[in-house]
């Protein structure tokens, strides 16, 4: 009896898994799974690759560079430093319906949102409307955490502080006579950002909440005033803010600026002569930087960019290509695993 | 009734026994070389001015850490790694500069480790404390002052008398525990100190602890009061160890010799030096490059920054200002910061959790092995046994084998065969037909001429029933030891035809530490003598007349493995004094009379051929003055202190001469079960085959035959005394010729074969067998000059590397060891393999990368000093080709695709610092720093590298040849290595630039907003750990339902992980980076549809090379065999089935 305990107690359990027998998939890649595995999807991303290669030709985009480096630039006078409050006309003609919606877009380079003190230069507990934060800025915004007089900036920070401030005004030149264009500068900038991530301190009127604080230096007008034209785009959740804040992932980027999406311009720009109003005031020679406007539409991919359908070509044929090879090839070998 | 005794020790009265101590003498600065133990604290008046030393308690104290001191020892051990410290070096620079990630990531993972580490050994120790408390606690039973006093074990103090609960002054014990060998031993009372106990009045004498388990020397001076002090010699047949128990004994009281921590036990704890397996040294060397990689990488950003910021646009552009303090700063002091900052940036190229997981699957795979119910013997009830969890992969590269022959090629369990008296030849024919054949006066079986006189048959026969230490087992109740069942059936006379001398008891077995001598004792038992067993210090024995002899024993000389012989010195009723000695022909050839040699020579020669055991009895008359001479001198060696045991050699080999040659025994060792299959797989497997045995060469050469490890067409090359003497010139010059001809025969000569390819592949070929000799050996390795010395040792390496196999006979333990060192510094250092049984193995054991154990029957000192033992020869071949294969191949891609994985996670974060001005910006959120290594990607590998049978057990074991294929570290090389990292760069810039080029337009959504830099590194990073992912799973060539479980869980809980850490504000987050990226992300069809590509993109390398490698070379064959459907056997289909079945029935 007690030897025979001591027998079961000693024996290794025969079970699947210490005995490393455990059901399994031995699943093989032999050709007859890869090469029609490889035709499938090589047919497969050709399908797509061309899907996303006719939808980003069929988007128009229209670029201007309007840094005015060039002495024949619209711009160009206003491309010294000295020129305050300086407007420059940007006139350009489009030969076809542009089809809306339009998307009004800047563009800078050679700017690095992602330079890592910059990305930290912000404080999102004062972003969120906490009293608190606009006495007292986090460290991390120094040095535009507090101004020459030791008052609180807010927002605070290098990303706010330097804000995109250039505007634009488009009009359709008809008949010699400039028409405006309406911007809608809603829904440009991500729905949570707006709803969630920023909130103003609830203050009114908000002015009320930024009593003893400065508005950053680079600034013309408090974070209060930003929208003069509409009192619920202010604060911190004033649209072109927002948009600024998503720091770019690179140093040429874009921004969304405004939709056109309104009335006679909902199906698009008609073709014909325009014109651009542009205050110019955001400085990029200093640090070699462009600026640039863009206008164009979307579709299901987003902005236009041939890269993924060329790459879904590229590949999908590579696919195919290389399931032929491997047929010829096999076909020579006479399938070594039927041997 | 065996109670466990935990005591060691010693002496006195009646029948004792007990538990010994020591002093401690490093405390007090005296080195002496013995102390004084006053018995029962009674000091002695007649020594004066005696005072009690100090000694350790009793307590034993095997744990490292108390629960004060656990926190600061186990950090400092912990940080005293390189690994840890460089880690806790990368947090500190993180905590003290400004870095671009926080602490937390590296922190978390570091204290991660550090914790689970901590409860481990933490748990280890509390379980050390609970077993140390047991025996702390122990209830014992003190004789103080005459009263009987029940303490606690750790209370015992040196010179306590205890008390154990027979009545002879011997007592049985065992000693398994210690050693493991459970043959009884019988232990002595030291001679006067029976009666009284109470009013004893002694001091011992002993020398100081120390670990040799069969060692002891000391002396006690009993004091009586009207009498000169009586000197008593006590030796380790008067001490009883910690650990051991008592069997066949009531009670015993004994004194306290040594205690606690300085046990013999708690000596021999001491831990075996550490052996490091060739994949860690793989593993540092990959090290070592990665941290190559990770300090230019560092180096190259910080010179970058500085030459981009000499714009000064670039240095510090309107929007983003330095702080005065930045201004202020030593430009140096910069540089300097900046470097450490890359450093951090890239420190996760080196991961923490690789370290943890190599632990991990070291430690858990192991259990693998001991779970292996093939590896399970009925007979002891035992199973494999693993000691060290570092070495399992090596298992996987052993290129040279060493086994020892007895016990281990062979069962060590002895039959006698036939004997030879005074050259005449008996053989024992068949129990049943012809039992007492020997006795009939025309009996004698298998009679070659004629019988030698009945006289000289009863004097050999009284020899061997004599001349042994073997105990009689009593009866059987008596003892319930795990082993004794086996005992019995081993050693148990069968009661069959026995009508004639019927035993006393019906079962009756002997016990005695060699197998040799039961073996004996039954051959004698067989031919009508038989021995009754001790009657205090008289042997009995039954002789075929049916008549009882009693001998009374004076003295034993015992056995040692250097005079290869005993010997007994008894005296007959008559009063006559006799010697009987038996031992190794070479010993006793020297001994006897040379006329008689010749006769015996022949037929001992003719039996080891045969591969049997022999041995060669001889006796002699000692007339009283040589006895009164002898018995003097044993008495004096036996009660010396100091070189007792050179003492004892000198009197041994003085009374050991002039003897007369009666005869020699030839005793069969079979071959272990399947031996030779296992020796044919080995070599099959690429692996060298050498013996190294103490036995004679023509034993050896037998029991290679019978292995197969010679052939018929082997030529076997032999380097012995005898080759050496053949020409009759000078040894040293014939060896330089013998070694010199051999080596253009096998060297030169031979055909050059690819290493590896052995006798199944080149059977055409010329095959060598080497044989070498321990004197031979000992010229080579020790020539007189110092040149030739190593050129004949290079000269011996190259013919031995050529040989198929290689014999090693009369090799001592040490010698042993020598081979195994010299084949292992050998040019490629070999992964070398030792395996063995007895405590003659250890040291080859232990010098080789990997020693196994035999669970034989010569004790288990071997299995105690090995990495593994395992119950018999045969579970070796599966431990090599099935466990070591699959091990191997599991941490080597354990280690290839942790450090994979690393590179193209950091890859883009550094490809990344050219788009950022050299900023330091991280690529991912501080979360996916963090967890990637922990969470994400950590857990599939783990399971792959412990459950991955790429090739499954059944065709390893079938293809021996299949373990080439990973020989000389296959897979961890600097080829595979520079695959592995060309695909991790492949993939990093595939990633990093892939999503570049995505963003060449930011606008990706179908609302035509942007995406900022939080959106690419999060794109990147899902890439990267689907890819990774599934290169695991393109990799994994045995799904079970655990590898989905994790696969398919790693990744369903990045996704939920992603969107849990997105969808909340954090309060304790500075900033909320990630809040609704991955959402973001996930609405974007084209971020949809660029993952995807770069996924499909990254693994198409990986399974065109599957496919194209398939159909080249000779590999095609073998990968047949991982399909069930294609080229496996039936059995592996219905392993499989009952498999399935197993598992439904057990889960």
């Amino acid at each position: 009896m007690v030897k025979e305990e001591k027998e079961i107690a000693n024996r290794p359990d025969n079970t699947a898994f210490t005995q490393q027998r455990l059901p399994a998939w031995q699943p093989m890649l032999s050709a007859g799974i890869v090469i029609p595995g490889f035709v499938l999807i090589g047919l497969a991303f050709i399908g797509i690759g061309v899907a996303l290669f006719v939808t980003s030709r069929s988007i128009t985009v229209l670029e201007i560079d309007y840094t005015g480096i060039e002495k024949d630039s619209a711009c160009f006078k206003c491309s010294n430093a000295d020129v305050k409050n300086c407007v420059c006309n940007l006139e350009f003609s489009i030969d076809s319906l542009f089809e809306g919606p339009v998307f009004f877009y800047y563009g800078l380079s050679n700017y690095f949102q992602n330079y890592r003190k910059y990305a930290a230069s912000r404080d999102d507990e004062q972003l969120s409307g906490d009293l608190d934060a606009f006495t007292a800025p986090s460290d991390s915004c120094s040095p535009y955490d507090y101004n020459g007089n030791d008052k609180p900036i807010v927002p605070c920070g290098a990303i706010a502080n330097s804000m995109f401030n250039d505007t634009f005004v488009l009009y359709r030149v008809v008949n010699g006579a400039n028409k405006l264009v309406p911007l809608d500068g809603k829904g440009i900038a991500w729905w949570t950002d707006y709803n969630v991530k920023f909130r103003n301190p609830s203050v009114t009127p908000l002015k009320n909440a930024f009593n003893n604080t400065v508005k950053p230096i680079f600034w013309p007008k408090p974070a209060y005033q930003l929208d003069a034209s509409d009192p619920a785009n202010n604060g911190f959740i004033n649209q072109d803010f927002l948009v600024w804040m998503r720091r770019a992932a690179l140093p040429d980027f874009r921004k969304l600026y405004r939709r056109i999406t309104d009335g006679e311009y909902a199906k698009g720009l008609p073709a014909g002569n325009y014109s651009l109003t542009i205050a110019y005031n955001y400085p990029v020679q200093s640090f070699e930087g462009r600026k640039k406007v863009v206008f164009s539409n979307v579709s299901w991919m987003g902005g236009k960019n041939e890269f993924l359908g060329i790459a879904y070509l590229v590949v999908g044929s590579l696919c195919v290509l290389m399931s032929i090879v491997m047929l010829i090839v096999y076909a020579k070998f006479k399938f070594p695993e039927e041997d | 009734m065996s109670s466990l005794l935990s005591f060691y020790l010693d002496l006195v009265p009646s029948p004792p026994c007990l538990r010994c101590f020591v002093l401690q003498l490093g405390r007090d600065e005296r080195r002496v070389d013995s102390r004084s133990i006053c018995v029962g604290h009674r000091s002695s008046s007649n020594n004066e001015a005696f005072i009690p030393p100090k000694f350790c308690d009793n307590r034993i104290v095997s744990s490292k850490y108390t629960i004060w001191n656990f926190l600061p020892k186990n950090l400092f051990e912990q940080f005293r790694r390189i690994a840890n410290f460089y880690f806790l070096i990368i947090f500190l620079v993180q905590v003290i500069v400004d870095t671009p990630t926080s602490p937390v990531t590296s922190g978390l993972p570091l204290v991660f480790v550090i914790t689970v580490t901590a409860i481990k050994q933490g748990y280890e120790d509390w379980l050390r404390h609970k077993a140390d408390n047991e025996v702390n606690k122990y209830p014992v039973t003190v004789l103080e002052q005459g009263r009987r006093v029940r303490k606690e074990s750790e209370k015992i103090k040196v010179g306590d008398v205890l008390e154990s609960s027979r009545d002879d002054d011997t007592c049985f014990v065992t000693t398994a525990s210690l050693d493991g060998e459970s043959n009884h031993k019988t232990h002595y009372t030291v001679p006067d100190t029976e009666k009284d106990l109470e009013s004893l009045n002694a001091t011992i004498e002993c020398e100081q602890p120390q670990p040799d388990l069969y060692k002891f020397v000391g002396r006690m001076h009993i004091y009586k009061t009207d009498q000169e002090p009586a000197v008593r010699s006590l030796g380790p047949e008067n001490l009883l160890l910690k650990g051991s128990t008592l069997k066949n004994t009531q009670t015993i009281c004994g004194v306290a010799i040594y205690t606690g921590m300085e046990t013999k036990m708690a000596l021999n704890y001491q831990g075996k030096s550490q052996k490091r397996s060739a994949v860690e040294k793989s593993i540092n060397a990959f090290l070592l490059v990665y941290l190559c990689i990770l300090v230019s990488k560092a180096l190259l950003c910080t010179i970058l920054k500085y030459v981009w910021q000499n714009n000064p646009g670039q240095d510090e552009p309107w929007y983003n200002e330095k702080t005065q303090r930045e201004k202020d700063t030593n430009l140096y002091l910069k540089m300097f910061t900046d470097f450490l900052s890359f450093m951090v940036l890239f420190n996760f190229i080196i991961p923490v959790s690789m370290y943890v997981t190599v632990e991990m699957q070291k430690f858990l795979g192991s259990f693998f092995i001991t779970w292996d119910k093939d590896f399970f013997d009925p007979e002891i009830k035992e199973g494999a046994l693993v000691n060290t969890s570092d070495l399992n992969e090596e298992l996987g590269q052993v290129e040279y084998v060493f086994t020892d022959k007895t016990g281990t090629l062979t069962q060590n369990n002895m039959e006698f065969i036939e004997c030879c008296i005074d050259g005449f030849q008996y053989k024992y024919q068949d129990a049943g037909t012809d039992l007492d054949g020997f006795c009939v006066t025309d009996g004698p079986v298998n009679k070659v001429q004629h019988k030698a006189g009945r006289e000289k048959e009863e004097l050999f026969l009284r020899a061997l029933c004599l001349c042994h230490t073997v105990q009689v087992k009593e009866s059987p109740e008596q003892g319930q030891g795990q082993r004794d069942g086996l005992m019995d059936q081993v050693d148990g006379l069968g009661a069959d035809g026995e009508g004639l001398h019927p035993p006393p008891q019906e079962q009756r077995g002997f016990i005695a530490s060699s197998p040799d001598e039961v073996a004996l004792v039954k051959g004698a038992m067989r031919y009508g003598f038989t021995f009754l067993g001790f009657e205090s210090k008289t042997m009995k024995i039954l002789t075929r007349d049916n008549d009882v002899e009693r001998y009374e024993l004076l003295h034993v000389l015992n056995f040692d493995p250097v005079r290869r012989r005993m010997s007994v010195i008894v005296r007959s009723k008559s009063g006559d004094t006799l010697l009987f000695c038996k031992g190794a022909d070479s010993s006793i050839f020297p001994r006897v009379r040379q006329e008689e040699v010749e006769r015996i020579r022949m037929n001992v020669e003719r039996n080891a051929t045969e591969g049997y055991r022999t041995l060669c009895v001889a006796y002699k008359y000692l007339n009283a003055e040589e006895y009164a001479q002898a018995d003097a001198g044993l008495r004096e060696a036996r009660l010396a202190l100091q070189d007792r045991e050179e003492k004892l050699m000198a009197v041994y080999n003085q009374v050991e001469t002039g003897m007369s040659l009666i005869g020699a025994t030839a005793v069969e060792d079979r071959l272990q079960e399947e031996a030779a299959e296992t020796m044919e797989a080995l070599q099959g497997a690429g692996m060298k085959v050498w013996v190294l045995t103490g036995d004679k060469m023509e034993t050896a050469k037998s029991t290679c035959y019978a292995c197969r490890l010679f052939q018929k067409n082997t030529e076997l090359l032999e380097l012995t005394v005898r080759t050496l003497e053949d020409g009759g010139r000078r040894r040293e010059e014939r060896l330089h010729e013998l070694l010199v001809e051999y080596h253009k025969k096998a060297v030169q000569d031979a055909p050059p074969v690819k290493a590896g390819v052995t006798r199944a592949w080149s059977s055409a070929n010329h095959d060598y067998g080497f044989i070498i000799d321990g004197a031979t050996l000992s010229m080579v390795l020790n020539s007189s000059s110092e040149s030739n010395s190593s050129r004949y040792k290079n000269l011996f390496l190259q013919i031995c590397q050529n040989c198929t196999s290689v014999l090693c006979c009369r090799m001592a333990p040490l010698q042993k060891a020598q081979i195994v060192k010299m084949v292992k510094n050998s040019k490629g250092s070999p992964i070398t393999l030792s395996i063995g049984d007895g405590a003659n193995d250890v040291s080859m054991i232990l010098e080789a990368h990997v020693g196994i154990g035999i669970k034989g029957k010569e004790g288990r000192q071997a299995v105690r000093n090995s990495d593994y033992a395992i119950p018999k020869l045969k579970h070796l071949k599966k431990l090599l080709l099935a466990h070591g294969h699959l091990y191997y191949v599991r941490i080597a891609h354990l280690v290839q695709y942790f450090f994979y994985k690393n590179l193209c996670f950091i890859l883009p974060q550094f490809l990344y610092q050219f788009f950022c001005g050299y900023s330091q910006q991280p690529l991912y959120d501080a979360a996916y720093l963090t967890m990637y290594n922990i969470c994400f990607t950590s857990l599939p590998i783990l399971a792959y590298s412990l459950l991955e049978q790429h090739i499954c057990m059944e065709v390893l074991l079938d293809n021996a040849t299949l373990y080439r294929g990973i020989a000389k570290n296959g897979m961890l090389r600097w080829g595979p290595f520079f695959y592995w990292t060309l695909l991790g760069v492949f993939h990093g810039l595939l990633f990093f630039f892939g999503v570049r080029y995505l963003f060449g337009n930011p606008a990706l959504q179908d609302n035509g907003q942007v995406f900022g830099n939080w959106s690419y590194g999060t794109i990147v990073f899902t890439v990267l750990v689907f890819t990774v992912t599934l290169k695991l799973a393109l990799d994994t060539r045995h799904w079970t339902w655990i590898n989905h479980f994790v696969i398919w869980g790693s990744l369903a809980f990045y996704v939920f992980f992603s969107f849990f850490w997105g969808g909340i504000i954090w309060p304790f987050l500075k900033q909320q980076r990630l809040y609704f990226v991955f959402a973001n992300m996930l609405s974007s069809v084209s971020a949809w549809l660029a993952i995807i590509l770069l996924i499909l993109l990254s693994l198409l390398p990986e399974i065109l090379l599957v496919v194209f490698r398939k159909l080249r070379g000779p590999n095609a064959g073998q990968m047949k065999h991982r399909l069930p459907s294609s080229g496996t056997s039936t059995i592996f289909m219905l392993s499989q089935t009952a498999s399935t079945h197993s598992f439904s029935w057990t889960d």
